[in-house]
């Protein structure tokens, strides 16, 4: 039980820094990206090809694999950012399955279907975790001198993601606060008026959408470091919809609920995995997969149409309206 | 050269399929303003629903493909009147969440009613038929009748029926409709209902061609769908059939070694999904929309 809670704790660290970046595209400034997950799996790839094919430090790939979600991020948001909502929104999913395309089928790039484990071809087991397990040991090994406990891998990953992930929630907090956000919440009600104010609301959306693309960035380097290999089938349009459920779960525009957003979807999507009892006994493990993914669906089906501000929020600003 | 019209072939039929199915999901972008992310597991329902009654039970085809077709339809308006009526008034991305939501619900529930492995119709797969210099499988050849009689029924039904001029009439300017009297419930339903018809159509037709089939069929070819709504224009019938054939003829013929030695077949997606970004950006309102602001 220790064991599934630091689990859930941790996967819930990713998801939060990756949500946060959809609340700020999509509850702050109103861009619906339904490809949110193409942008962990570009900074993930360019982080494990940096390392394992071109040599690099991981303290230099990591940061150069955000540069690269973003610039990801810029290449599809300056021609499309302009676009009708339900354009946009068709205009990133798709963006993100030629994303998930290419890694399949680019096997002497990223590996193919088998994932970053064949970087190096086929049969010679590429590795681009070994510094950040270094790191991760150290973190280890200094908590279990420090309070005299055992700790377990995940334990340290927590002690990394989530101090991380609490320094960018108060950023993006401020961020939202101030002229910037308020900016960026004028124009996703009224572009126009906005427009009519002197306000360059095509570089506020693209600021806001480099944002989100370098927090899921940020995000997919997490992921890469938790599960130390990746397939591209780890970034299907599905993974962006979790992130859907937990911005609106907590109410779109609500910064300090996306955390507790994060923490519930990840019990319950876990729970289905690991607990045993009546009902989910009723399922073979294959079979909770895609319960897993039903609830999911109910959970965006039953919120958006009966609760769109979420369960902490305000109904006038954070309700799914548009 | 026999290789071309193979591929022009195969083009029109993977074509005819998408025509059909972009066809539905334009109608119910067009009258209702709903863009539906579960239109392609629509299509897996109405495949799984015919499979159930071939495979399993072994009907004939043509019974389990009724069957399919006219569950899926009912489907359709039933899922309208429990989750999207209540989204009416409600903005084009929250109801795209919702569908995106019933198409989590209905993929994963055949997923568990029907297990992952691959499916396929009792027919007989090795069969080739030749017509002139081409081979033609037994679900090609009952797909291009069948589609073909859909094609024109659907364009008959638009043109001539009340209700299809009806429908036209509320894509078009659907303040306009109402005020002229149109009965936005019923004919909400009625789309639906032609639309879930297609879908199952191709569904089940998607099956026949390809083979086998899993759940994720419709996963696989919704991204297709919206290519060939947006090329005809969001909200044209028609535009959307013309869309599905153009875009499934571009797709097989794009492989044509006479092209620089021709793309490679599993490039074809990505083909399709740049050709959707291109359009997006160059021509939103599709090949034959009128340009306006979007």
């Amino acid at each position: 039980m220790a064991d599934f809670s630091l689990f859930v704790l941790a996967t819930a660290g990713i998801y939060t820094i990756f949500s946060l970046g959809l609340l700020v595209q999509f509850g702050i400034a109103g861009l619906p990206n339904f490809g949110n997950g193409a942008f962990m799996a570009v900074s993930g790839y360019a982080m494990a090809i940096g390392i394992v094919k071109l040599g690099l430090p991981m303290i230099i790939a990591a940061p150069l694999a955000m540069v690269a979600a973003v610039l990801f991020g810029l290449l599809l948001a300056i021609p499309t950012i302009r676009l009708r909502s339900d354009y946009l929104a068709i205009a990133t999913v798709a963006a993100g399955e030629i994303v998930r395309y290419l890694a399949l089928n680019l096997e002497g790039l990223t590996g193919g279907a088998a994932g970053t484990v064949n970087l190096l071809g086929p049969g010679q087991a590429a590795d681009y975790n070994f510094e950040w397990l270094r790191l991760q040991n150290w973190m280890q090994d200094g908590i279990s001198h420090l309070f005299h406990v055992r700790a377990k891998p995940d334990l340290a990953f927590c002690c990394i993601i989530w101090p991380v992930a609490l320094i960018l929630l108060a950023i993006v907090d401020a961020m939202v606060r101030s002229p910037w956000g308020r900016v960026l919440r004028a124009i996703r009600e009224d572009q126009e008026a906005a427009t009519a104010l002197g306000k360059d609301v095509f570089r506020c959306k693209l600021q806001a959408f480099s944002l989100g693309a370098a927090l899921a960035g940020l995000a997919g380097l997490f992921l890469a470091w938790q599960v130390s290999t990746f397939t591209p089938d780890d970034f299907k349009p599905t993974i962006t919809f979790y992130a859907f459920v937990i911005v609106i779960l907590g109410g779109k525009t609500n910064v300090w609920a996306v955390p507790i957003g994060s923490l519930l979807f990840t019990i319950i999507f876990s729970g289905t995995r690991f607990l045993g009892f009546w009902p989910l006994s009723l399922f073979s493990s294959g079979d909770k997969a895609f319960l897993r993914l039903i609830l999911v669906g109910l959970a965006l089906v039953v919120l958006v149409i009966f609760r769109p501000q979420g369960i902490f929020g305000n109904p006038r600003e954070d309700a799914v309206e548009t | 050269m026999n290789q071309l019209l193979q591929l022009v072939f195969n083009g029109l039929v993977t074509g005819a399929i998408l025509a059909i199915a972009a066809a539905g999901a334009s109608l119910v972008w067009g009258v209702l303003r709903i863009g539906n992310f579960a239109h392609g597991d629509y299509m897996a329902l109405g495949a799984f629903v015919a499979w159930a009654l071939n495979g399993m039970l072994g009907l004939d085809l043509v019974t389990a493909a009724v069957a399919g077709i006219v569950v899926t339809a009912l489907f359709a308006v039933i899922v309208d009147r429990l989750a999207l009526r209540p989204m009416r008034s409600r903005g084009l991305t929250s109801v795209f969440i919702v569908t995106v939501g019933i198409s989590f619900v209905i993929r994963n529930t055949l997923f568990i009613g029907f297990g992952s492995g691959a499916r396929t119709f009792s027919i007989d797969q090795s069969m080739v038929y030749l017509v002139g210099p081409l081979r033609v499988a037994p679900g090609q050849a009952i797909t291009v009748v069948v589609t073909a009689v859909a094609i024109f029924a659907l364009g008959w039904l638009l043109a001539y029926t009340n209700i299809g001029r009806s429908m036209r009439a509320v894509a078009e300017n659907s303040d306009l409709a109402a005020v002229t009297g149109v009965d936005t419930d019923r004919l909400a339903s009625v789309t639906w209902l032609i639309s879930g018809a297609l879908a199952g159509l191709a569904g089940v037709c998607l099956g026949l061609v390809q083979g086998t089939f899993d759940a994720n069929m419709g996963a696989y070819v919704l991204f297709l769908l919206f290519t060939a709504v947006v090329l005809g224009g969001i909200g044209s019938a028609y535009g959307a059939l013309c869309g599905g054939l153009v875009l499934g003829l571009v797709m097989e013929v794009s492989t044509w070694h006479g092209f620089a030695g021709g793309l490679e077949p599993r490039y074809k997606l990505v083909l399709a999904f740049g050709v959707l970004i291109a359009l997006l950006l160059v021509r939103p309102q599709g090949i034959f929309g009128k340009a306006r602001l979007l």
